[in-house]
């Protein structure tokens, strides 16, 4: 025994294991979160259920249960509930209905059963009655009424897209214009009281504007006004819901579609889902806006954090005498990582916020007040907050390439006639490039996961807009913005559909995970390649 | 080589206040007393036309005396050799010439050195101008982590020096000179430390050369390589003795008896002997170094 211990092979073994435990808990998230996230985006086939009363449902199986039953004698037989995604929201009141499995007397898959995704409102289960257009039938009964939409969709949904448009693009800028002038105005007026010709001009470009904005409003009704076309839907219970074309996202027949159908569709939810603005407060649609919040404000970071963590480090491990207190600093900044992140936040709210942006307010925006351009939550605080969160991981990593260059080139490099400052900029940094890449790997790993202190610094359930649009100055870092990390947690545990929003959670959690793999492997390719071109031998 | 050194002497007698009779050719002994004169080192031999001159140089690492009052002249476009058993400070005064000391906290410097007449412990020499005209080599070899061109390059660049052509010629030269221009002329751009432990040395002498210094200083060039690659650099230590003057530290006496014309034997801090190589080696006028040389301490 005491042999055994000695020859080494039980610690093998006991390290081996735990490397395997490890493998095997991160696999599973890993796979958990594939397949909860990607599944949801696959179209089932809509079910029809009899249930006993002789009362019907339709709808699509989200989840399969036992039934505990307590107390009940050893041999009695299980029993099953299925949650059954029935949609209709506003027919009946609740998106998703448990039944039990023995009180089902007939299920079957009636392959015209028709699902369609609403602009409000959810998902749409039932059959079509009649395709109108105003008063006039085009098309009805289930078959006719298919091809019928099919017919008009298109351009229904092109006419809605066009509404769209009009709203958010042509008036939100005259809107946007009008802002600026008035600000432009009331900075005037702030300066001198007597009316300046200036002034004057102001007025009457505002009143350009106001004109441009009554065209456009007009264009706005004359698109709605168009010859609206009704689809008339039948619920499963015979109940009946009119549905002008526009509102439709997306209409198919799950049940009739083969897999080819099936496999197109599912790509173009995860398109949209990928590329597309949330719905029905983040439950359905994509998520677009979040992941460019998540990546601007990482990118954002990871500028303020390079700079400041390698030069921090330079001057540790370069220009500070070794000694007690250089160490002390050392420990210091090495605990820094370990503070909680929320206590960043709230440094990041008094300091950033308050201090920061209240004066730049005062300073730049005094028209805008008392409403805060940047003394409240924005991209740039939330940006700056993390980058204090991670600099040390940088401060860490630099300090350990520094230390690890030899000795030997720094005074080579002397040697040959070049000042400290040319070694440190000529040899030392190119060599220490790949661990600050190593830093900064690590920090905007942690960057992109963090979600608490960002809930206090400008992260938002819903932001109107992107920090990057066609607007002078295009960058605008005092926007708020939406992050994957809260969309999970205001999605999943914030929303007021639980059930439809838990597949959204998965797919977040999933893209969340593809967006820090595609930030770390871009920058785990550009060390490589550094690395290769040095041949990095010494680190 | 003494018949170098004889030329040397005959050369300058007139300039040079030279007390004794010069030196006649190889292998004649010359009574150090009759060739000292009144400032010059007392137990070193007298050199002609030094190209560094050392006085009471003494070096102290906080209250450590690492070198004590050494004076030694190095010779014009000669190889000097520095021998001495591990600590005896040859290394110390090696770094002392190009004041590599000087980013060693708490080192305290006393005593002159002139190099090519300057003072290089004068306040008002700009150090990395000092670095410039005195180039060394180490000896654990230490390319940057660039391209073996960048390497080359490395020395003229922080001279401020431009232009593809003069540089492409810098670098060249600068090859050939360290015999290594054959080996990777057609790999200039590959990383400097895919090369062998002996082309890595020579790069460095190559490096070492581009800025075309006065003055080579080798702190045990060879000590990391095998024969073969001594053997190369040994030879290329004989090419450059025509351009450069060379001061080798080594701890292998048949190097310091292959490669210098003069040999300066220092123990625990101390000059011991100082003399022409073949002197040294043949004839030592100390029983210490006759001692070190014999291999019965050290």
């Amino acid at each position: 025994m005491k042999r055994f211990w000695k020859s080494g092979d039980p610690f093998i073994w006991l390290s081996g294991g735990a490397l395997a435990f490890s493998l095997v808990m991160v696999a599973g998230l890993v796979i958990l979160v594939l397949v909860n996230g990607l599944g949801s985006f696959w179209p089932s086939p809509i079910a029809r259920l009899t249930l006993a009363g002789g009362k019907e449902l339709m709808g699509q199986v989200a989840h399969r249960e036992k039934i505990p039953q307590p107390g009940a004698p050893p041999g009695a037989s299980e029993r099953y509930r299925i949650q059954v995604r029935v949609g209709n929201r506003d027919l009946y009141g609740a998106d998703f209905v448990w039944v039990e499995e023995v009180s089902i007397v007939r299920r079957d898959f009636p392959a015209e059963a028709v699902l369609i995704e609403r602009q409000e409102w959810g998902n749409l289960y039932g059959f079509i009655k009649e395709v109108r257009d105003g008063d006039r039938v085009v098309a009805r009964g289930p078959v006719d009424g298919w091809k019928g939409l099919q017919a008009s969709l298109p351009g229904a949904t092109s006419t809605s897209k066009d509404i769209r448009r009009v709203e958010k693009k042509d008036i939100g800028a005259i809107n946007y214009a009008q802002e600026q002038i008035r600000l432009r105005m009331k900075k005037l007026g702030m300066r001198a009281r007597e009316v300046s010709p200036e002034m004057a001009q102001l007025q009457q470009e505002l009143e350009t504007l106001a004109a441009m904005y009554r065209v456009q409003e007009a264009r706005l009704a004359d698109l709605k006004k168009t010859p609206r076309e009704l689809l008339v839907v039948s619920a499963a219970d015979e109940k009946e819901k009119e549905l002008p074309l526009s509102q439709i996202v997306r209409a198919y027949q799950p049940n009739a579609m083969g897999l080819w159908a099936k496999s197109g569709l599912y790509l173009s939810k995860i398109w949209e889902f990928v590329a597309g603005e949330p719905r029905e407060s983040n439950t359905e649609g994509g998520v677009f806006p979040a992941i460019f919040g998540t990546v601007m404000m990482v990118f954002i970071m990871s500028l303020f954090v390079s700079p400041l963590g390698v030069l921090a480090a330079f001057y540790l491990r370069e220009y500070a005498k070794q000694g007690a207190f250089v160490s002390t600093v050392r420990i210091a900044v090495n605990n820094l990582a370990g503070v909680p992140s929320i206590v960043f936040g709230v440094f990041g709210v008094g300091f950033f916020i308050y201090l920061v942006g209240g004066s730049i307010d005062r300073l730049f925006y005094p028209e805008v007040l008392p409403t805060p351009t940047f003394g409240t939550g924005g991209i740039l605080w939330a940006s700056l907050t993390l980058a204090l969160l991670t600099v040390p991981v940088v401060i860490v990593a630099t300090e350990e390439g520094l230390a690890a260059i030899p000795g030997g080139m720094r005074e080579a490099s002397l040697a040959l006639g070049a000042t400290k400052f040319e070694t440190t900029w000529r040899v030392i940094l190119p060599a220490v490039m790949p661990s600050i890449l190593t830093g900064l790997i690590l920090a905007m790993a942690r960057a992109a996961g963090e979600v608490a202190p960002l809930m206090i610094t400008g992260v938002v359930k819903l932001a109107p807009s992107l920090p990057i649009d066609g607007f002078w100055p295009f960058l605008h870092l005092e926007r708020k913005f939406m992050h994957l990390g809260f969309h999970i947690y205001d999605v999943g545990f914030q929303s007021p559909n639980v059930d439809a929003a838990r597949p959204m959670v998965y797919a977040t959690a999933l893209l969340l995970l593809l967006v820090v793999l595609v930030l770390n492997l871009t920058a785990i390719l550009l060390r490589n390649r550094l690395r290769k071109k040095y041949a990095m031998a010494i680190m | 080589m003494g018949t170098r050194v004889g030329m040397a002497v005959e050369n300058q007698t007139g300039d040079l206040p030279i007390t004794g009779p010069p030196k006649g050719h190889e292998g004649q002994m010359a009574a150090p007393s009759g060739l000292r004169m009144q400032d010059q080192p007392v137990g070193a031999r007298t050199v002609v036309d030094p190209m560094i001159e050392i006085r009471k140089l003494s070096l102290k690492y906080g209250a450590k005396v690492a070198l004590e009052d050494i004076s030694l002249d190095v010779p014009k476009h000669q190889v000097t050799a520095f021998i001495g058993p591990s600590g005896c400070g040859k290394s110390t005064l090696l770094r002392c010439l190009n004041r590599l000391n000087d980013l060693i906290d708490g080192v305290t410097i006393t005593g002159t050195i002139r190099i090519g007449g300057t003072d290089i412990n004068d306040p008002s020499l700009e150090i990395t101008e000092l670095r410039k005209r005195v180039g060394m080599v180490f000896q654990k070899s230490n390319p940057f982590p660039k391209s073996i061109y960048e390497n080359v390059a490395y020395g003229p660049r922080i001279q401020g020096l431009q232009g593809h052509s003069t540089m492409d010629e810098i670098v060249e030269r600068s090859l050939r000179s360290a015999a290594l221009w054959d080996e990777v002329r057609d790999r200039l751009q590959e990383s400097a430390l895919s090369l062998s432990g002996g082309q890595q040395q020579r790069l460095c002498i190559a490096r070492a050369i581009a800025v075309e210094p006065e003055v080579l200083l080798m702190d045990e060039p060879c000590s990391a390589l095998d024969p073969i690659a001594t053997a190369k650099i040994e030879e290329l230590i004989a090419q450059l003795k025509k351009q450069y003057t060379i001061v080798i530290v080594t701890h292998n006496m048949q190097q310091a008896a292959r490669v210098s014309d003069y040999t300066a034997f220092l123990y625990l801090g101390a000059l011991v002997e100082y003399d022409l190589t073949k002197q040294i080696f043949v004839n030592p006028s100390k029983k210490q170094t006759e001692d070190y040389i014999t291999g019965r301490f050290g």
